[in-house]
């Protein structure tokens, strides 16, 4: 039997339609052999949450370039661990100020990757840190 | 023939001896890379002459400053008149933040307004809605009521200055609230002047504020272009934008291609659904482009855009007057060209950026912030940006003559080859049924997709070059001061909102909500009807739920 490949949701929480960094990523993490679910724009944090509980992902990437990661990225581990699913590791990017790391990584996300991060590096990242869950 | 065939042949014997030189040189000195290309890829060889433009005509291909094909510009008299407009982007957090940094901009020689709205407002949710959570007052300005709004313009002359509204889905209401707020404060609706963005076509492509289904959303724009025509003459009702297409990853060709295709869209929509005439109408109808980093590429994509324009108006719609025929455009510097990295370096960028732009031609500009990759820009950035403006048009000389760069090799060729790739875009879109059926098949957002991933391989790869990024890049930190959105700002929107919605006359509210009810389904134009609704304190959300109920809500398909 093969080996499972690790499910990676690409998620983009809130309002804004900045999507150029989620599609590029879905579409690296495709080439890398993951197997890849992305939300599209305006999800509420109970649609991603929802939905990567729904799609059984190993990983949820969140993305959001409005300001809002700070109040949306915290809920969606919220909501996970709330439906007994904090064995779903999240991560997240966009235009996240340094400020705004610890905060974040105090709230439950895993790494926050920020604009110049190469697509290398953030599959070296999810190879490195995360096992499929089955 | 552009050229004398004396002229031609010499120029032919002399480019092959040229290039004998050129092999032999290359044998001891290679080429830093393999192919030379634009940002978008286009392939640019290392020498243009005259036989790449000899089958130009003079006339017909290049012509006079403020005369057919428009390709060195609409006015006659170039920017000697007057220069551009310098119109800086701007609005954080509430009404009178806004108002704030609008009258500082104004006072240190701005000369044209321009409105960021945040994206509770952008998508037609109201400041307490579940769905606006974290994002008030974050990119833009918070506006619920007309009250909000009178807010904002408090103190600006709406006679004197035009305003431009960065708003699609909801843009009839925002643009109802200007309206009512220039009757309220006394000035006649034919005075007012300035722009809404009201491109949906766009959204669907690229920039992803949407509301509902492609068919209706355009519906909406020609009742803005219907009233426009009718009572605010001023006024242009759509700016049909490819900044945001080409933000989201697309090339030079594509975001010249998608952006007439739609504006040829909106025109045919206005035709068939509100019987005006092309001339009636065409007029006001303005662009918006992205000036991205690769100089001549961008000047090329302007000059064509004039070009193509004039003649898709002419020859597609028949229209006559001169003014159907001009594309009168914005230009914003590209912000995905900037780097967190190394932010200081982001004002050569812009400058190099507005510097295509102006020799493009461009109407007006905006020259984004050194800070705008980080949040929104600092009083202090946004000076930067400004005075970057102010240099171009009164320090560098380039205003003194018109379309300087015409009759080079290179840019006549290159603006030719964009012209030709972007028109070949076009016709397959016509192909599929136009931009709405294209916009359906997905097709406009794969082609967009395919080129950011590409470009995004070649700076992993190296083969594209952004400093500070993939290479030249440093460890050393160089902070710059940002400007912070106060957390308090949502919470004091959202009482002020309550309060209104406690005082206002409620059975005039529901009243007017039923009257742009019946309007959408009658097909009627909704501009008269939310005009009234604004002024009796129906809330944004209000009016576009009434949309949303009517027309249906439209989801992002999620392509990549």
């Amino acid at each position: 039997m093969s080996e499972r490949k690790i499910r990676v949701m690409v998620a983009k929480p809130g309002l804004d339609g900045h999507d150029r960094g989620a599609r590029v990523l879905a579409r690296c993490f495709r080439d890398a052999g993951f197997e890849v679910i992305y939300t599209g724009c305006h999800q509420t944090p109970e649609q991603v949450a929802a939905a990567a509980i729904q799609e059984d992902v190993d990983l949820v990437g969140l993305s959001c370039l409005s300001g809002a990661h700070r109040v949306l990225f915290p809920r969606v581990v919220e909501l996970l661990r709330e439906k007994n699913a904090d064995d779903i590791a999240v991560i997240g990017g966009g235009i996240i100020p340094e400020q705004d790391f610890q905060m974040l990584y105090d709230a439950g996300i895993q790494a926050i990757f920020t604009p110049g991060a190469s697509l290398d590096s953030i599959v070296e990242w999810i190879r490195e840190h995360i096992q499929t869950r089955h | 023939m552009y050229f004398s065939d004396e002229t031609t042949s010499t120029s032919s014997g002399l480019t092959r001896k040229w290039h004998d030189s050129v092999q032999r040189a290359l044998k001891g000195n290679p080429d830093q890379k393999e192919r030379f290309s634009t940002v978008s890829d286009l392939e640019i060889k290392r020498l243009y002459t005259p036989e790449d433009i000899k089958d130009m005509d003079f006339a017909r291909d290049i012509g006079a400053p403020g005369e057919f094909p428009y390709l060195r510009g609409n006015q006659v008299t170039g920017y000697r008149g007057r220069h551009w407009t310098f119109r800086m982007f701007s609005g954080m957090g509430s009404a009178q933040d806004t108002n704030a940094r609008w009258r500082m901009l104004l006072r240190e020689g701005q000369t044209g307004l321009s409105t960021a709205f945040d994206f509770p407002t952008l998508m037609g949710y109201d400041s307490d809605s579940p769905k606006s959570l974290g994002e008030v007052g974050k990119c833009g300005v918070a506006i619920d009521t007309l009250e909000d709004f009178l807010a904002l313009i408090d103190g600006i002359p709406l006679d004197q200055v035009t305003t431009s509204m960065t708003i699609n889905p909801p843009a009839t209401v925002l643009w109802a609230m200007y309206c009512a707020a220039a009757d309220i404060k006394g000035v006649p609706l034919s005075r007012i002047g300035g722009t809404i963005q009201n491109d949906m076509l766009k959204e669907f492509i690229a920039q992803k504020t949407f509301m509902c289904p492609p068919e209706p959303s355009v519906k909406l724009i020609s009742d803005t272009v219907e009233f426009g025509t009718k009572y605010v003459p001023r006024w242009n009702t759509i700016s049909i934008s490819g900044y945001h297409i080409r933000e989201a990853g697309a090339t030079a060709v594509q975001e010249l291609a998608f952006t007439l295709r739609d504006g040829i869209e909106y025109v045919e929509d206005v035709i068939r659904r509100k019987k005006l005439d092309v001339d009636d109408f065409a007029p006001r109808l303005s662009f918006f482009f992205n000036a991205h980093i690769d100089f001549f590429e961008e000047i090329c994509k302007l000059r064509a855009a004039r070009r193509m324009w004039a003649k898709i108006m002419r020859d597609r719609f028949g229209a006559k007057n001169p003014r159907s025929l001009w594309m009168r455009f914005h230009t914003q510097t590209a912000g995905c060209s900037l780097t967190a990295q190394q932010p200081y370096n982001n004002v050569v960028r812009t400058a190099i950026e507005a510097l295509a732009a102006v020799l493009g031609g461009t109407q007006s500009l905006h020259t984004n912030s050194l800070d705008e990759v980080f949040c929104l820009p600092s009083d202090h950035a946004v000076e930067v940006a400004l005075r970057t403006q102010q240099i171009l048009a009164e320090e560098t000389g380039i205003v003194n003559t018109i379309d300087p760069l015409a009759g080079s090799y290179h840019v006549e060729s290159l603006t030719n080859e964009i012209e030709e790739k972007a028109t070949e875009y076009i016709e397959k879109i016509d192909a599929m049924g136009g931009m709405i059926a294209a916009i359906e098949k997905g097709f406009p957002q794969m082609e967009i997709a395919d080129a950011s991933y590409k470009f995004q391989q070649q700076i992993e790869k190296n083969e594209k070059v952004m400093v500070g990024v993939n290479k030249y890049v440093t460890e050393a930190q160089h902070a710059v001061p940002l400007l912070e959105i106060d957390e308090s700002v949502g919470e004091k929107q959202i009482r002020r909102l309550k309060d209104i919605r406690r005082r206002r006359d409620d059975r005039a509210v529901s009243q007017s909500l039923h009257d742009i009810r019946a309007a959408c389904k009658n097909g009627d134009n909704v501009m008269p009807y939310c005009i009234d609704a604004v002024k009796n304190l129906a809330t944004k959300q209000e009016i576009c739920d009434v949309y949303r109920e009517v027309y249906g809500e439209y989801r992002d398909p999620g392509l990549y």
